[in-house]
Order: structure tokens, then C-alpha cells, then sequence
């Protein structure tokens, strides 16, 4: 009854283009911003900002730059946490070693940084695919961490290895509490989010998926395989650099190369595949769905008293199970469930 | 020279552990298409098990082994059954991924059964070098290393007797190549498949048994998995043999690379040395050295 599109007419091809082409999404959509950048930071409590909301965004920049590569391009990859280091250090360098910098300046040099080592090694993927390439990229998995960890001169030569983020100034303004913090990585995630959208909508997405779905085909129909390819993992490694340096500024303030480990790109992973493979929306969907599912589980076994091993492992084993659960029942992931729902409401409340 | 041979050999009977593993690996995808990730779970699983049979339980080792393997069967069984048979004629992709999800369920469930703290493993194999080899050429080579290797060797001729020569071995491999059609002609796909994951448990339980006595059993024998994933691109993801030689040429690869190159760069290169090997390899043989070549059609 709500949700009909009957009488919305598009007169222009820029109207049948329109990334939200029914009137109600567009509302929906103006809606949910107005509430994220006015009515979250005045209810809020720092602890939502820090524990809950910073990290589900910068996640969800994360997953989006994976399923550009894994999603749409089709490049199965383990090693996105390795992106997200790479763009945590890059940024910390840049800014501590060319003074003056402007802080978001940093930030994109750090993510262009990550999208150059993201083209070396997205490089064997034009030799080879599928299984012997997700085990290839775990190479830049354990690589990455050990540079880090041992070339001294990324961390500033610090006793610890750890490095401590800078001051985020901007024109002069310093960003230091959890609120501002919010509002700057929501700021970043929103653009990002809007070009990735747009980057899917146009050839370059779709060149990216006709490689997935063959891409011996797509080379014979005249797509250039190597730049299609290299492109998905440049854009998806700068969409990882740039979410593993607000991981590191806006989140954790202090950051080792470990924090960047194999688990964390396995948890990228999964946001994808319980938000669902090749969809924007997913990766937020997942992504929240990952943060808060530890969250709810340490509730419940509060609630029942578990000790915190028990908990602990049964955390891994719902994780194991959803993700088994997911690809059994519902490949395309919670996205494709929000899908079903917009096209059920269509007809609601008088079905067929 | 003697140091360089006793890290050269040292490295090979590593490597020899290296490639049990990533028979497990080779073993299900070989049959049935599926890259378990779980082997290295199923390896810890196995393992803890074993243990806590003897501990928990107080029973003799001979009498824990052949309950593990019970165990295992059951688990592989279960397997088939849960995750796989829903998902037939999925893309291999998702396969992959259903497996990750049982990588950390069987983590989850290994140490929600049997408690997440280390434990020991006695075999009643010692760990002492062989004293001739000490005596006469003055070199360190430890007997348990040795009879690992042998009981490698014997599991390695078994399994690749089974691939060619049994009719079991022939339907693993159809089915390997295009489940719907080897239903079509039929196999019995879910029969194989429940073979397929019992046989894939006992190798995992017989790796879990030997790098658990070396390593002690705990949660760090998951990354045995990650050790095997380089040795499978080297040898190929459907070749016995190249799960062999991959084994060896990782294993001794990385032992020289850590003691001759280690000391230059900081050390530590253990861990992704046989990653950026076996990439290099790949880039000169896509499918690994006895991998079988990937045709492509439209």
C-alpha cells in the first residue's frame, strides 16, 4: 500500500538511471541519512560511538572493498586484512613524515598505497584462478604482517612495534571525541560508498562482472582481461587501505601489525557472505550482522552465567554454523532476504 | 656441510608431515571437488579427541585410536549428510566457503568437548636421534621424524592404490569431475562422499596423532592446515604424488630458506616463505607441478 511505484513516471533517461528510482527509497534513504548525521550523535552515548557504530562503519567500507574484488569481479581473496594494513601504515607514515599534510590527504595516499601492493599481487591472478589464487593471496596475508612487523622503519622504529595514530586535524579542527569520530568515518564511508554504487552501475562494473561470471568469454567478446582484473584489485585494496587506516585512527588509536591477521580478513569474508556476495548493500548488512552478533551472544551468556571459554567457543561454533546456514539456505545473503521483503511489500497487502 | 645436510634432511622429514596433511586436502578434493579448509580443524579435532579419551577416560592408547576414529567417521559421515548434500551442484566457490564455516565450527566444538588448555601426546615412538647416522656421519636425525615418514609412505601407496586401481576409486574420481553426471550413470554420490570425508578423518586422525606427539596438542595445530595450502599449489591440488613432492620441496625449502636467508632479513620468514615460492611457481605452472591441466571452455 506504502510501497508502490504506481503513477511515478520516468520522462528522461536521467530519471530511468537514478540509483534509487522508486520515490519511497529515495525518502527511505533520505531518512536513514538525516538520522545517521543529526539524530544518532545527539542520542548516542560515547560508548555506542566506540563500540558499536565506528566499528560497524568502518567494516562496512572494508567488506565493500572485498566484494568489489570477491563479489563483483569474482577474485576470491584471503588476504584483506593485508590491504587494510598496508593502508593503516601508509597513512601513518605519510603523515609523520611529510609535515603539513593535510589528514585526509594521508588517508587517500595511504589507500593508493595499498591499491600499488594490491595490483602486485593481484598480478597472478591473471595466470591463475579460483582455489590456487584464494591460497595465493593468503602469500600477501602473511607477508604484509611480516614486513610490518619486521622493516622497523614503518613503525617508526618503536620498541613495541606499535604505532600510535596522530592527532586527527582537519583545517585546523581537531577530530578527538568518539562523536566526531563517528561523524568523520560516516562522512568517508558515505562517498565511498555512493562512487562504489555508482562504480557497479556503470561499464566498469559490469566488465568487472562478466569477468566473474566467464571470463574466458568476456576476453572473447572484447573485455581486456589483465585491466579488469588489476582495476577490481586497485579499487578494492584502496577501499581496504583506506578502511584499515580509520581502523587504526578512528578506532583503535594504537595499532599493532598483528591486529591485521588472518582472522580478521576471514571475518571480512563472512560479512560478505552473510550479507551477500556482489551487493552493496550486503556489506553493510553483514557487517553489522558481525558486529553484533558477538555482542548479543556475550549478553545471553551473561544471562545464563556460561563461564567465558564455554561462551567463547560457542560463539566460534554459531559463526561456523551460520555461515554454513547462509550458504545453504540463502546464497545471496541477508540482502537478498531485504530484496524479497521490497517486492512482497509491492504486492502488500493484496498478494496474488 | 654436515649442518647444511642435517637442516637439508631435517627439513625433508618436515616436509614429509607437511604433505601428510595436505593429503587430507588432495584426498577430498580429488573425489569430490570440495577444498576442505576444515582438514587442519579436522586434524585438532582429531587429535583432541585422542587425548581426552586417555585423559578424561583413563583408556589405553590402542584402545582411544580406534575410537577416534569412530569418532571421525561419524563426523565425516555427518558431514556429508548436513553440509554437503544440500549443497550439490553449488559452484566449488561456495563449497569452499560452507567449509571455512565448518573450520570454525569443529574449532568451536573441539575445545567446547575436550577444554581449550595444551595437552601432551605419548606414541610410544622416542624422539632420540639415530645413532648410527650420529656416530658415523655426525648427524642429528631423530628417529620419531623418520617413522613418520615411513608411516607416510605406507598411507600415501595405500590411498594412491585406492585411486587407481580400486572401482571405488573410479567412482571418486567421476564423481570428482562432474557430480551430476556420475549421478546420472550411478554412482551412488552420497555413498562416495561419506567414504570420501571417513578416509579424509582417518588421514586426519594419523596426522593429528603424529604432529601432535612432535608439537604437543593445542589450538596452534589448526595452522598445520595453513602449512599444507602451499605444498597443495606446488604439487597441485589433485595430485598424491605432488602432495609428496610438494611436502618435500616445502619442507626443505623453508628450513634452508629460514637458517641461510633468515639471518639477512630479520628472521621469521617461515611463515610466508612457501607461499611466495609456490607463487612464483605458479606463475610458470598455473595447475601446480602434477596438477591435471585446466581446460577452459565457453
Amino acid at each position: 500500500m506504502f510501497y508502490r511505484e504506481a503513477g511515478q513516471f520516468k520522462s528522461s533517461y536521467a530519471e530511468d538511471n537514478q540509483i534509487f528510482p522508486i520515490r519511497q527509497d529515495r525518502i527511505a534513504m533520505a531518512a536513514l541519512l538525516a538520522l545517521a548525521f543529526l539524530v544518532v550523535p545527539l542520542i548516542a552515548t560515547p560508548y555506542t560511538f566506540s563500540a558499536i557504530l565506528i566499528p560497524f562503519l568502518i567494516f562496512s567500507l572494508a567488506a565493500l572493498g572485498l566484494n568489489i574484488l570477491t563479489g563483483y569481479a569474482g577474485q576470491l581473496s584471503l588476504g584483506s586484512a593485508a590491504f587494510m594494513a598496508v593502508g593503516a601504515f601508509a597513512s601513518y607514515n605519510f603523515i609523520l613524515r611529510i609535515p603539513g599534510i593535510p589528514l585526509l590527504l594521508g588517508f587517500v595516499l595511504g589507500g593508493l598505497s595499498a591499491a600499488a601492493v594490491g595490483i602486485a599481487f593481484g598480478l597472478p591472478s591473471l595466470r591463475i584462478r579460483g582455489f590456487y589464487l584464494a591460497a595465493a593471496t593468503l602469500a600477501t596475508q602473511f607477508f604484509v604482517v611480516w614486513c610490518l612487523t619486521k622493516i622497523q622503519w614503518f613503525t617508526n622504529y618503536s620498541s613495541s612495534g606499535v604505532i600510535t595514530a596522530q592527532e586527527m586535524l582537519i583545517f585546523g579542527y581537531s577530530i578527538n571525541t568518539p562523536m566526531k569520530k563517528y561523524l568523520l568515518t560516516l562522512s568517508i564511508v558515505c562517498v565511498m560508498a555512493l562512487l562504489a554504487k555508482n562504480m557497479v552501475r556503470s561499464n566498469v562494473g559490469r566488465s568487472w562482472m562478466a569477468v566473474r561470471d566467464m571470463d574466458v568469454a568476456a576476453e572473447v567478446i572484447g573485455f581486456r582481461l589483465m585491466r579488469t582484473k588489476l582495476l577490481a584489485f586497485a579499487v578494492s585494496s584502496f577501499y581496504c587501505g583506506i578502511a584499515g587506516a580509520l581502523y587504526a585512527y578512528a578506532y583503535l588509536g594504537t595499532v599493532e601489525p598483528e591486529a591485521y591477521n588472518l582472522d580478521l580478513s576471514f571475518r571480512i569474508l563472512f560479512m560478505i557472505i552473510i550479507g551477500g556476495v556482489g551487493s552493496i548493500l550486503g556489506s553493510f548488512l553483514g557487517s553489522a550482522f558481525i558486529i553484533l552478533l558477538p555482542i548479543g551472544l556475550n549478553l545471553l551468556a551473561h544471562a545464563l552465567s556460561l563461564p567465558t571459554n564455554v561462551a567463547s567457543n560457542l560463539e566460534l561454533m554459531v559463526f561456523g554454523a551460520l555461515i554454513i546456514f547462509f550458504l545453504i539456505v540463502e546464497p545471496h545473503g541477508l540482502a537478498r532476504l531485504w530484496q524479497i521483503t521490497k517486492e512482497k511489500l509491492r504486492l502488500w497487502p493484496f498478494p496474488h | 656441510m654436515n649442518f647444511f645436510f642435517e637442516v637439508l634432511i631435517g627439513g625433508l622429514l618436515s616436509g614429509v608431515m607437511y604433505a601428510l596433511v595436505a593429503l587430507g586436502f588432495v584426498l577430498i578434493y580429488k573425489a569430490s571437488g570440495v577444498f576442505n579448509f576444515a582438514q587442519g580443524a579436522m586434524v585438532f579435532f582429531a587429535a583432541l579427541t585422542c587425548v581426552g579419551l586417555t585423559e578424561q577416560f583413563g583408556l589405553s592408547l590402542w584402545l582411544a585410536i580406534p575410537l577416534t576414529m569412530l569418532v571421525m567417521v561419524a563426523l565425516g559421515l555427518a558431514i556429508e549428510r548436513i553440509v554437503l548434500r544440500p549443497l550439490v551442484n553449488q559452484p566449488e566457490i561456495t563449497l569452499f566457503m560452507a567449509t571455512i564455516g565448518l573450520t570454525f565450527f569443529i574449532e568451536g566444538l573441539a575445545q567446547l568437548l575436550w577444554g581449550s588448555q595444551p595437552h601432551q601426546l605419548k606414541l610410544p615412538i622416542e624422539d632420540v636421534p639415530i645413532e648410527w647416522l650420529l656416530e658415523k656421519y655426525n648427524i642429528i636425525v631423530s628417529q620419531f621424524d623418520v617413522i613418520a615418514a615411513l608411516i607416510c609412505a605406507l598411507l600415501v601407496t595405500g590411498l594412491a592404490l585406492l585411486f587407481s586401481k580400486t572401482k571405488i576409486g573410479r567412482a571418486l574420481r567421476a564423481v570428482a569431475d562432474d557430480h551430476q553426471a556420475a549421478l546420472a550413470v550411478g554412482i551412488p554420490l552420497q555413498q562416495i562422499w561419506g567414504i570420501v570425508w571417513a578416509v579424509a578423518g582417518f588421514v586426519a586422525l594419523v596426522a593429528g596423532l603424529l604432529w601432535g606427539a612432535r608439537n604437543g596438542v593445542q589450538f596452534a595445530l589448526t595452522f598445520v592446515a595453513l602449512k599444507a595450502l602451499p605444498v597443495l599449489i606446488l604439487g597441485g591440488f589433485t595430485s598424491v604424488p605432488g602432495a609428496i613432492v610438494g611436502g618435500l620441496i616445502i619442507g626443505a625449502s623453508e628450513k634452508l630458506a629460514e637458517v641461510y636467508i633468515g639471518p639477512l632479513v630479520g628472521g621469521g620468514i617461515e611463515g610466508w616463505f612457501p607461499y611466495v615460492l609456490a607463487l612464483l611457481f605458479l606463475l610458470v605452472r598455473p595447475e601446480g607441478l602434477f596438477g591435471e591441466k585446466i581446460i577452459r571452455r565457453i
